[in-house]
């Protein structure tokens, strides 16, 4: 059986080969369909990669409480309307809730910075130092501000690629240079290491960290002393995250002296909430891709079948006479079924090739990022071979079940 | 006593060919079509039998039935002493395969494949390995006088080369029997006369059974032995030594 099925598959080609132009078209579903679909899954799961590179740059396990809408007589403000967040809050989370493994406090605000005849506005972020270990920043040059600069309200700044871009001269060194920060001359102390774009697609690396106590005497010139804009902790294990949101919601409220029947004054998010957006979104582009490639695949199926039909009738003669010389209904069954096998294969080969050929064009042209998986060829390739094997099954039952006497009379 | 034991009776192991009272009903509508009416009929190895008649009378039906592609309504049909008549679909193919060897009056070659591919088709569907296949193609091809045309494409070959290529892919599996069904009908005389004397040969030299169906008789006087059909029924069977002398005159010229 091996040597039949082998020398079909060689006839089969042949026969391809003959009508280049006819298999060319018949194929075209197919390698459109498989082309787009390789494509579309290797630039889906590069920008999927990408989305879970940024919030994975957000630092591991983390919880962000941002100050709650405030209600004024039924007008209700924004998100972080309310200066309800107080450093006393994070110390008393730091204390209370022990699973947090370590808890922090920022707040910014966008100011003008100077440093010799550049200057550049930016955010400046006033941050307690557990908040670079929360958020993962590392450094290429230089180190992170103490607890004794917390302390003495020390003049240092860290500053991230974009601010060392805007200015600072190529090859220049930023750490013991002096900023002046709305006027305040600061030690840049830290170069930080990039980040890149975050979830919400801003620049994390346009960013300049100075001591909270710092900017809250010197540089900000707050209202309240001890409002932040807001905390950050970490858990050691995700599974904590959601026990930790729990208490901490407990504690805040008790500290706040809500009554039961009064909302939050504050938002706990978790690293987990972001990352459930951006799968959402992931499974909804994974669906949209589902149904293409399901439609294109059809489309090149029923080419194939159309193509099959066509090919079963013109050589009604041949099954006829391969049927007299000893061909049984299966033999002539598996050589239709391997004709358009061949087909939708070689169609998908080359769907397989443009897909391959078109995510990387997108990534040249467009520079999004595009990964092309083993996987995702396997399955393509065993997808075209289904197709071919289900679209082909009908007319090969046909031509299969054909009485060779007709069959070998037919003009 | 059936006709098959009566065979035997007489022929010893002779008889390859036994049918009995075998009948043909088609169903055209409300229309019944007697194809065959109670055909009794004995061939014997190594026989050159000519089946003549009308269009119409009966005899592609029998042949069909004696090429195990069709099955009869009625009666009973052994070849080389089993019971075919009441065999499934694979078991009949596997007899064509084995046993019997067309020729058509179209070729019927498969088109743009070599003489050399076309010849193996039989051995395709045995499962021989592809230099076996190719050895027993080569060498029928060589029993036709096609040695060298291997490689030609049947549009690049005569209609009597084609014919030929066609009766090697006939005796490339070694049958009891060949079935050439009107096999000059589309050529002219002088390749009708090639291929008549091929037939021929193939019978006298290596005692190849054949059933010739034709409307000629200049065709028929090639056999030994001719029947006659008409309505369905066998109406004439002679074995005619005249026949086979005024053959072996016309061989000569």
């Amino acid at each position: 059986m091996s040597t039949f099925i082998w020398l079909t598959v060689v006839t089969a080609l042949r026969i391809l080969g003959r009508n280049r132009m006819r298999a060319g078209l018949t194929m075209l579903g197919i390698v459109i369909g498989v082309g787009a679909v390789i494509a579309m899954v290797s630039i889906g799961q590069g920008a999927r990669a990408a989305v879970q590179a940024q919030v994975a740059s957000m630092g591991t396990n983390v919880i962000i409480i941002l100050p709650g809408a405030t209600t004024v007589g039924g007008v209700r403000g924004g998100q972080g309307g309310a200066v309800t967040l107080t450093v006393a809050d994070a110390l008393e989370l730091k204390k209370r809730v022990p699973l947090l493994h370590e808890t922090a406090w920022a707040k910014r605000d966008v100011m003008q910075i100077v440093n010799g005849n550049k200057n550049w506005n930016g955010p400046v972020n006033g941050i307690s130092p557990g908040y670079l270990t929360i958020r993962d920043w590392s450094f290429v040059s230089g180190g992170p501000f103490t607890q004794a600069d917390m302390d003495t309200a020390a003049r240092v700044a860290l500053v991230g690629q974009t601010v060392v871009e805007n200015l600072f001269d190529p090859g220049e060194e930023p750490v013991g240079a002096t900023i002046r920060i709305k006027n305040v001359p600061f030690r840049v102390i830290g170069v930080l290491a990039p980040k890149g774009q975050s979830a919400q697609g801003s620049d994390q690396d346009d960013i300049i960290f100075i001591p909270f106590t710092t900017a809250e005497r010197k540089v900000f010139g707050t209202m309240f002393l001890g409002s932040v804009g807001a905390l950050f902790a970490s858990t050691d294990r995700a599974e904590d995250l959601p026990e930790a949101v729990e208490q901490i919601r407990e504690v805040l409220r008790a500290r706040h002296r809500l009554q039961p029947e009064q909302p939050d004054d504050f938002t706990v998010r978790t690293q987990v909430d972001i990352g459930r957006v951006q799968e959402g979104t992931s499974q909804t582009l994974t669906v949209m891709l589902f149904a293409i490639a399901s439609v294109s695949l059809l489309v090149g199926g029923i080419g194939i079948m159309n193509i099959l039909l066509v090919s079963v009738t013109e050589r009604t003669r041949e099954i006829g006479v391969r049927m007299a010389v000893g061909a049984k209904r299966r033999h002539i069954l598996v050589q239709f079924l391997i004709e358009a096998m061949t087909l939708s294969l070689v169609g998908g080969v080359a769907g397989i090739l443009f897909g391959i050929a078109g995510a990387r064009l997108t990534t040249v042209v467009a520079g999004w990022p595009t990964i092309i998986s083993a996987e995702s060829v396997v399955v393509a390739f065993l997808f075209s071979l289904a197709v071919g094997l289900f679209f082909g099954l009908y007319p090969a039952n046909k031509a299969a079940r054909l009485n060779p006497i007709e069959a070998l009379r037919y003009e | 006593m059936s006709e098959y034991d009566a065979a035997r009776g007489q022929n010893g192991m002779g008889a390859l060919i036994v049918c009995e009272n075998l009948w043909k009903i088609y169903r055209v509508g409300d229309v019944e079509i007697q194809a065959l009416r109670g055909v009794d009929l004995t061939i014997n190895r190594g026989e050159f039998v000519a089946v003549m008649g009308a269009s119409g009378s009966g005899k592609s039906t029998l042949m069909n039935i004696i090429g195990c592609l069709d099955q009869p309504t009625r009666g009973r049909y052994w070849l080389d002493g089993d019971e075919v008549g009441t065999l499934g679909p694979d078991a009949l193919a596997d007899i064509r395969n084995r046993q019997i060897g067309f020729v058509f009056q179209n070729f019927n070659l498969i088109p743009r494949t070599s003489a050399l591919e076309n010849a193996q088709l039989p051995l395709f569907y045995r499962g021989l390995s592809l230099k076996e296949q190719r050895a027993l193609a080569a060498a029928a091809l060589e029993r036709v006088g096609l040695s060298g045309r291997e490689h030609h494409y049947p549009t690049q070959l005569s209609g009597g080369q084609q014919q030929r290529v066609a009766i090697a892919r006939a005796l490339v599996s070694s049958p009891s029997i060949l079935l050439a069904d009107e096999p000059t009908g589309n050529l002219d005389t002088e390749s009708s006369r090639e291929i008549m004397a091929i037939l021929q040969r193939l019978n006298r030299e290596d005692h190849l059974t054949i059933i010739l169906v034709t409307h000629e008789p200049d065709i028929a006087s090639y056999a030994s032995r001719e029947l006659v059909m008409k309505d369905g029924r066998i109406v004439s069977d002679r074995r005619a030594d005249v026949l086979s002398a005024s053959a072996a005159g016309r061989s000569k010229t």
